[in-house]
């Protein structure tokens, strides 16, 4: 790509992952949640993907990590929702935690810990999908 | 508002047929953007922001993915002329879809007018949603709380999709 794709790239890129961690972190809050921010984040990487080509990232190792992050995160969602077995009663997705006070930022419970990880998992898999469609091609046997 | 969702739903209608269409794949995939970003505004209009953001946000990533796959593949439409079974298959599909729409009118006559339904379990849900689950954000605490294990299927669901999608794409295999 140009300098100014780059320049521009590298200007936006933070940002919108800062962007992206704020959707998710204040999904019990604001409109969005786990799958919008995990999209915006997977979208920052996308964008720097695009920009500067794929051998900017060492993409060769960040694939077989993205998978382990994806995976590792479903298995955490799944063990927090088996969590409620050991606290409280026997209900399955029991919200154990302390609700506190509707509005705050630390508040109901276990809803932003599954907003977190949602977003891991999904930011992930959109990469993962990107880095299948547009980097295979290159590493392939001509 | 009524005519403002009837606009846009015809915008949505041309950006479809044109995508059908069009003779370059790059303009059909633009033409798809149409249709998706036009279901944001009816989003909006409805009052609906979580969806408008998840929305705008998944079909901007589509329309990327969509674009750089295009730009390295073939543009042009691989385009064939009807023949005999081609145009059994076309009116075989009209006939499916004259006897659908015919049990679509039927059902949707028993229906609630959009908007007013009658719904118990969403009145529970809206009544409480607030102090049951100590989340400001109403959609939020629907989903991952009343309906955790929708969330837990469809995180499940997209991690099978790329397990899928690395099964079939990947060219070479590991040393």
């Amino acid at each position: 790509m140009t300098i100014i794709v780059k320049k521009t790239t590298q200007l936006i890129a933070g940002m919108v992952f800062m962007y992206g961690i704020y959707v998710i972190v204040h999904g019990h809050l604001t409109p969005g949640g786990g799958f919008a921010g995990g999209v915006v984040i997977a979208g920052s990487f996308i964008l720097v993907t695009l920009a500067y080509g794929g051998d900017f990232l060492k993409l060769v190792r960040e694939e077989s990590g993205t998978t382990i992050v994806e995976s590792f995160a479903t298995i955490l969602v799944i063990m927090i929702a088996v969590s409620g077995f050991l606290f409280g009663t026997k209900i399955f997705f029991n919200n154990f935690l302390p609700k506190g006070i509707v509005g705050h930022l630390v508040s109901a419970g276990v809803l932003p810990l599954y907003n977190i990880f949602v977003g891991t998992e999904v930011a992930a898999s959109i990469f993962i999908i990107f880095l299948s469609l547009i980097i295979f091609k290159e590493e392939s046997p001509k | 508002m009524e005519l403002a969702i009837s606009i846009v739903t015809g915008f949505m209608i041309l950006g479809a047929l044109y995508a059908i269409h069009a003779k370059d794949l790059l303009s059909a995939v633009i033409a798809c953007g149409i249709v998706g970003y036009s279901l944001v505004i009816c989003f909006l209009l409805l009052r609906a922001p979580d969806l408008a953001i998840v929305q705008i946000v998944v079909d901007t990533i589509t329309l990327i993915i969509m674009v750089a796959v295009v730009i390295n593949s073939s543009r042009e439409e691989s385009y064939s002329r009807f023949d005999t079974q081609g145009y059994i298959t076309a009116a075989t599909g009209i006939l499916i879809i004259g006897i659908l729409l015919y049990f679509f009118i039927i059902s949707i006559q028993s229906l609630d007018v959009l908007g007013k339904s009658s719904l118990r379990m969403a009145k529970y849900y809206i009544e409480g949603a607030a102090q049951k689950t100590g989340s400001a954000n109403l959609v939020t605490g629907v989903v991952f709380d009343f309906r955790g294990y929708d969330t837990m299927g469809e995180a499940v669901v997209l991690v099978t999709a790329v397990l899928g999608v690395l099964t079939i794409l990947r060219l070479k295999g590991k040393k």
